[in-house]
């Protein structure tokens, strides 16, 4: 889990929600993103074990605010087959890659810690991670599949993707989020819209704080 | 607003959407599939869409189908680059090679208007000397059109789209002043030029495929940023809102939801028309000519798929060449933080660009040139340039932490034809049962070390516009050309200077792929501006009996 102060606090993407800066195209698109279901409509419950513990190491979430369904989001678009247009030759589709990748986590995990990956510490997890994004693993279970290319290709893009989609993040980092039809006006250097997120420089937390919440 | 554009066609009943207008219709002339129209074309991207309206124009009776949807952009995009997928390609292909491509969001777009709906808007000129790069630079393949007849047909582009961008153009011939004024800079952009003038070298605002003032129904700009996820307010002038609109008042008939699987060809040799899944059937229109404009890998994947007895290796295939010297655009990058909040979400991405390496021949190791622009990318894209150096966990946070102070430079660079970067066919079959496409692409030597000199100079120059902390990324590509070259010789080639195919003379190509060189700008001025020639040389050709 994160422990980073936010350095925009109290900045809230979703304040902006009924302001110019959001279209009904857009309020409607993201209100679906926000009722992610957070249990699995693809995967069954020992994959879903699995990828909920990959995400929290791949994105450890701030401990402080709600936490973005990761799981739920890549649970969804593995239900719809949304797939990128375009795949490395050497790895399987989406669902496939996907089923094949969690079950050879959990197989890896067992063989070194005798328990599944979401059983074992995280300091083990995170240890084992870095073995696939090395190209140090080799168990019979990834059936051919390279392990580092899943942990490039599919692990890492897929899920901070995800992650990267979800206001939450957006307000860790400050983003503007939606800007139809209202835009920017102010392009300058260390010049913001009224409308946008106001960063804490040091000393300045409780006056970005206070603000931030005025920001819609 | 009416049904899902994705499921159900709207170019139906005798009318068409009228995409600057909330809910509108304008009326669209149809055409019986039993009674040959004058042409078939099979795409309605920045090729065949321009053609489409040009040809249409002219008074030839013309269709052009496109495999995606007719999108109301008023009222169905959103400001959301996830949701926004769905402009894309998202049909599978494989990818292989040394250095295999990424595709969907990054090169390919998939609906009405093509990958224009979702381009960035860069509009650009060819350098001179490209057209003859083999005879004058000494690389790749010359083209067989001469640049100031190029020139005057870019000139037609950037007044029909009302390119915005400087009065006066630091690089290349003189070019008059462009339509619309040029958009205020942005910070990133500002770093661009701010690097430049202590490299010592020029720079300039983009010349931009948005307005900067209000043009009939379109409003400028609002510099809302998500120009690659599709605009949403019309600024952005595309195929979609400038070239399909004239098109359909001129008569021209537009078919959405039409994926054409098959270009048909008789005993005698000839197109006689195209086969096309629509509203859940295979269905058949006829044609005196086909022109096909699905882009460099689409176009191929047709042509192979539509081999026959007479043509075993595909059509327009004597020379072997339909698929061969596939070329993409390096596109890296070399990133920083400032100490000021730079926000480079704001704004269309590139507002600033130097087209130096392009026209600068001294102090090269390489053949070729490059340009390179400020950027501006929105959340998900960015993290993804992130997850590419590896970073995850806690080190991907901390580094996301810094998203309103990074700025960047990336490159649009040439890279070489080359016969082993191609399109072929796989063994796996897309939803209509047709094989897909294998895109095998590696990059040689000259185009490493093009891409290390642009590395190198970005560097130093984002060092000197002020950034500390640099870092580069080095795998990116973008742009899709060449797999079925231009050519004045019929072994060498697939087309002639007109896009009409050697070995099937009602057979014509209007895309990206006809490039037999991509020089170091983004390419769909020049796509348009070859579409506008060649709808002119259709005239000619039908005036004199030559058709
Ligand atoms: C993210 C992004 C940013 C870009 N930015 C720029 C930029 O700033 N400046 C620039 O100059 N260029 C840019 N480009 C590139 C530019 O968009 C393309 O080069 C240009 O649109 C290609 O034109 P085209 O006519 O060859 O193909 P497209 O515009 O892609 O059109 C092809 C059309 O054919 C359809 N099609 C294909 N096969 C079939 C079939 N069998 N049946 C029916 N329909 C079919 C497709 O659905 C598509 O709509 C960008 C591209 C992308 C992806
Ligand atoms: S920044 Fe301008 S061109 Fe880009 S999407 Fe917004 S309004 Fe359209």
């Amino acid at each position: 889990m994160s422990m980073h102060t936010s350095r925009y606090p109290g900045y809230d993407v979703l304040r902006k929600r009924d302001t110019p800066s959001w279209d009904e195209p857009t309020r409607k698109v993201i209100k679906e993103r926000l009722a992610t279901p957070s249990d699995p409509r693809f995967l069954d419950a020992v994959q879903w074990r699995a990828l909920e513990a990959l995400c929290a190491c791949i994105v450890p979430q701030p401990i402080d605010r709600p936490r973005v369904p990761l799981a739920g989001m890549i649970d969804m678009r593995l239900h719809a087959n949304a797939g990128d247009g375009f795949r490395y030759a050497r790895l399987p589709p989406l669902r496939e890659a996907w089923r094949i990748g969690l079950a050879a986590l959990d197989e890896e995990s067992k063989g070194r810690h005798e328990l599944p990956f979401a059983s074992i510490e995280p300091a083990a997890q995170n240890a084992l991670l870095k073995h696939m994004q090395h190209g140090e693993l080799a168990s019979g279970a990834w059936q051919g599949m390279d392990p580092q290319l899943f942990f490039t290709h599919r692990v890492l893009p897929d899920i901070c993707g995800a992650y990267y989609s979800h206001p939450l993040a957006w307000n860790d980092i400050g983003f503007g989020g939606p800007a139809n039809p209202r835009g920017y006006v102010r392009m300058y250097y260390d010049r913001r819209d009224p409308w946008e997120a106001v960063e804490a420089k040091p000393g300045k937390e409780r006056q970005a704080l206070k603000e931030n919440r005025r920001v819609r | 607003m009416s049904g899902d554009p994705q499921h159900e066609p709207r170019g139906k009943n005798g009318r068409a959407p009228d995409v600057l207008r909330v809910g509108g219709w304008m009326p669209m002339r149809e055409y019986p599939q039993n009674e040959a129209v004058d042409f078939a074309i099979v795409g309605t991207g920045a090729g065949g869409g321009t053609l489409a309206c040009r040809l249409a124009e002219k008074g030839f009776k013309v269709i052009a189908f496109d495999a995606g949807a007719w999108w109301r952009p008023l009222e169905e995009f959103a400001s959301d680059e996830s949701h926004q997928k769905k402009l894309f390609w998202t049909d599978e292909r494989l990818c292989d090679g040394e250095d295999p491509i990424k595709l969907g969001n990054n090169n390919s777009g998939k609906a009405v208007g093509g990958s224009m709906v979702h381009f960035a808007m860069v509009s650009l000129r060819f350098r001179p000397e490209w057209f003859k790069s083999r005879s004058i630079l000494g690389y790749g393949a010359d083209w067989p059109i001469d640049w100031r007849e190029m020139w005057r047909y870019y000139r037609i582009v950037e007044n029909a789209l009302k390119i915005s961008g400087p009065v006066t153009y630091p690089w290349g011939p003189k070019r008059g002043r462009y339509p619309y004024r040029a958009h205020e800079l942005n910070a990133a952009a500002m770093v661009l030029a701010r690097g430049a003038e202590e490299m010592g070298i020029a720079w300039s605002p983009t010349p931009l495929s948005t307005l900067s003032a209000p043009r009939g129904l379109a409003h400028p700009c609002a510099y809302r940023g998500f120009c690659v996820s599709g605009c949403s307010t019309n600024a952005k002038q595309s195929t979609l809102n400038v070239w399909i609109p004239r098109a359909v008042k001129a008569g021209a008939e537009i078919r959405d939801l039409a994926m054409v699987g098959r270009v048909a060809v008789n005993e005698a040799g000839l197109c006689t028309g195209v086969d096309y899944f629509r509203e859940g059937r295979w269905q058949f229109q006829r044609a005196k000519h086909v022109v096909v404009a699905g882009y460099a890998i689409e176009t191929p994947r047709l042509l192979l798929l539509s081999a026959n007895g007479r043509f075993p290796e595909g059509l327009a295939n004597s020379s072997g060449l339909v698929g061969k010297n596939f070329m993409v655009q390096s596109n890296q990058a070399v990133w920083g933080l400032m100490d000021e909040e730079i926000r480079a979400y704001k704004g269309p991405p590139s507002l600033a660009i130097t087209e130096h390496w392009n026209y600068a021949d001294k102090g090269k190791d390489f053949f070729g040139g490059y340009a390179y622009m400020s950027q501006g990318p929105l959340p998900v894209v960015w993290t993804l340039t992130q997850t590419k150096r590896g970073l995850w966990g806690e080190a991907l946070l901390k580094e996301m932490q810094h998203y309103n102070h990074q700025v960047g430079l990336k490159m649009v660079g040439e890279t070489l034809p080359q016969e082993r970067n191609c399109i072929t066919l796989a063994d796996e079959k897309d939803a209509y049962g047709l094989p897909i496409a294998r895109v095998t692409h590696a990059y040689c030597d000259n185009d490493r070390r093009l891409i290390e000199h642009a590395l190198d100079f970005m560097g130093k120059a984002l060092d000197a516009g002020g950034a500390k902390d640099i870092w580069r990324e080095t795998d990116d590509t973008c742009h899709l050309n060449g797999s079925a070259r231009m050519g004045s010789d019929p072994r060498t080639s697939v087309v002639n200077a007109d896009g009409r195919s050697w070995d099937i003379p009602n057979l014509w190509i209007c895309d990206g792929s006809v490039f037999p060189t991509v020089g170091g700008v983004n390419p769909s001025l020049t796509i348009q501006a070859i579409a506008c020639r060649t709808a002119d040389r259709i005239g000619v050709l039908a005036a004199r009996g030559e058709l």
